[in-house]
């Protein structure tokens, strides 16, 4: 035996122990010790489920349905999706065997990187973005590389800033439009110009439309639509923002069928099916949840416009965006960094904003604020911020 | 479009101001207000009233539901003998509806005695009622939408991606 005093292994593997926790975590942590917080940092709907949805799951358990479904999911729900898809988004997929139910876009993300990726292949992203992305890439031994977007093309994705960034290692590129963090839409002529790359230069697309039904203006088109993105596109949605479900963890993936194949294998091993009760629920947001969700939609328009009319009119300039539930305004008259603005905001006036470099290094100057919340909530952090701004503005001054 | 979207405010809370509605619709202000003034005048707005949870506010009063059955007139229908129910201050509501009978109104008295007297001296002797059937309110769940005394929202995380 060796002498006990040696220093215990680092058991962690490498790639992980090198993982970034997420940024959002420590402003969580932060908040969480504060009372009376008004909140403008929630990635999710502030509606409950619909009830028809809700009770369809009750009515799933008194029925005893407590069981694992096949791992692909109940052949019931994928052919709800793949006509729900064919209806609102215009891509045909086969139930049997081009659609897979997971947990959540989360868990279809991570299954499709896993399902592409050789060690070393380069996976570009846009940022700001989902905090997951970039983690998510390199647990599958990837190599994230980012495109950073930014508030004067509204940060849509230009295809000329995607080309400079495509390299012979370039496998996958990873979309997310409408976005979290920064509400951006992709323009029907930039999406066909990326397209086009992703054609040029044999990509392959995975598309996260988690939001595509929060869309307020204009109509929404799906990459994988586009004449022959089809086969070369992943398409990831789920119920979670559309259907306010996003406690139930369920999503899905379509996409081509040796792709669906490949990733139904990791998700098999590693998870089995999502759970039956959720899937179930899934049935009845698809079957008779749109009235609800159209509901849901024309509320968070109403509060995004007040809102964004809100920030401008106290002088934090701020896009009118498209889609999702996030606003994203510039703080950088304030004179701090996006950080120091959140952190002072959250002390001084007690209102949670997400600092904009938490979806990436080039949301510094920025905040999310989430308007999935009540308009009562969003009229008083407006006018805490307001204060806010005003005191800052005769501190420096002095 | 801009008046369905003032109405639904509205129906949701009446006391908005037009101010606080065009924020949310991305409209001016006086155009807001303009159109609310011209829902009033067209009698499409015809008045706002709050939502109460009588249980609640234990106010003693009685309230009771009627279905009536009614002959209609050969020169005015069901409207001539609606309208003269509908001028009771009794009588909150009234409807015309298909089915087994032709009128349900719903009636508030201050007692039981109240409320019965109302409909066997009034309403029952009303030339073309041919029938009432009366069932008083125990328990209001649900009104204007909104279900009484509704559960509390339980606390979500304050942040998340």
């Amino acid at each position: 035996m060796n002498g006990s005093k040696s220093v215990r292994k680092q058991y962690v593997a490498d790639h992980i122990a090198k993982l970034p926790k997420s940024g959002i975590r420590e402003f969580f942590d932060l908040v969480n010790t504060m009372k009376d917080v008004i909140s403008l940092g929630v990635g999710e709907p502030d509606f409950v489920t619909p009830w028809t949805i809700r009770e369809s799951a009750v009515f799933s358990l008194e029925k005893g349905h407590t069981s694992y479904t096949s791992n692909l999911g109940t052949l019931t729900l994928r052919r709800e999706i793949c006509r729900y898809l064919r209806r609102n988004y215009h891509v045909e997929y086969a139930p049997e065997n081009e659609c897979l139910v997971t947990i959540g876009v989360s868990e279809a993300l991570d299954v499709a990187l896993r399902a592409l990726i050789n060690p070393g292949d380069e996976v570009i992203y846009t940022e700001p973005c989902f905090v997951s992305y970039p983690a998510e890439i390199r647990m599958a031994h990837g190599i994230p590389v980012v495109v950073e977007t930014s508030v004067e093309n509204a940060f849509a994705l230009k295809a000329e800033a995607l080309r400079r960034k495509i390299t012979p290692k370039s496998k996958v590129l990873l979309l997310n439009f409408p976005c979290n963090p920064t509400g951006a839409v992709l323009p029907l002529e930039d999406m066909r110009e990326i397209a086009a790359l992703a054609i040029e230069h044999d990509l392959v697309v995975i598309t996260d439309e988690i939001y595509s039904e929060l869309l307020y203006e204009g109509t929404h088109v799906s990459i994988a639509s586009l004449p022959g993105m089809r086969e070369r596109t992943i398409f990831l949605h789920g119920f979670s923002k559309a259907f306010a479900m996003t406690g139930w963890r369920i999503g899905y993936a379509c996409g081509p069928r040796d792709i669906i194949d490949a990733m139904m294998k990791i998700h098999q091993y590693a998870i089995m099916c999502a759970s039956i009760t959720a899937q179930e629920a899934a049935v009845e947001a698809l079957r008779n949840g749109e009235k609800e969700m159209k509901r849901m939609r024309d509320s968070y328009c109403e509060r995004r416009n007040l809102i964004v009319n809100g920030f401008n009119r106290i002088g934090l300039p701020c896009l009118m965006p498209k889609g999702a539930f996030y606003t994203f305004p510039d703080i950088r008259s304030s004179g701090m960094s996006s950080m120091e603005f959140a952190k002072k905001l959250l002390e001084s006036k007690r209102v949670a904003v997400v600092p904009g470099t938490a979806f990436g290094a080039c949301g510094e100057g920025f905040i999310r604020c989430s308007y999935a919340a009540s308009i009562a909530d969003i009229t008083t952090a407006l006018e805490r911020i307001e204060h806010f701004i005003r005191e800052n503005a005769v501190s420096r001054e002095q | 479009m801009l008046d369905e979207q003032i109405v639904r405010m509205l129906k949701e809370d009446a006391r908005l101001s037009a101010a606080a509605m065009a924020a949310r619709l991305n409209r001016r202000e006086e155009e807001v207000a303009e159109r609310v003034k011209a829902l009033e005048d067209a009698q499409i707005i015809q008045g706002y009233t709050a939502v109460i949870n009588e249980d609640a506010l234990s106010d003693g009063k009685v309230r009771a539901l009627i279905e009536v059955r009614v002959t209609p007139r050969r020169d005015g229908g069901f409207d001539e003998v609606a309208r003269r129910i509908a001028r009771f201050p009794e009588v909150i509501r009234l409807y015309l509806v298909s089915g087994n009978y032709d009128l349900l109104l719903e009636v508030e008295g201050d007692s039981l005695q109240e409320v019965a007297s109302f409909v066997s001296a009034k309403l029952a002797t009303i030339d073309g009622v041919l029938s009432t059937a009366t069932s008083f309110q125990l328990k209001k769940y649900k009104e204007s939408g909104r279900i009484m005394g509704e559960e509390e929202d339980y606390e979500r995380l304050k942040i998340c991606p």
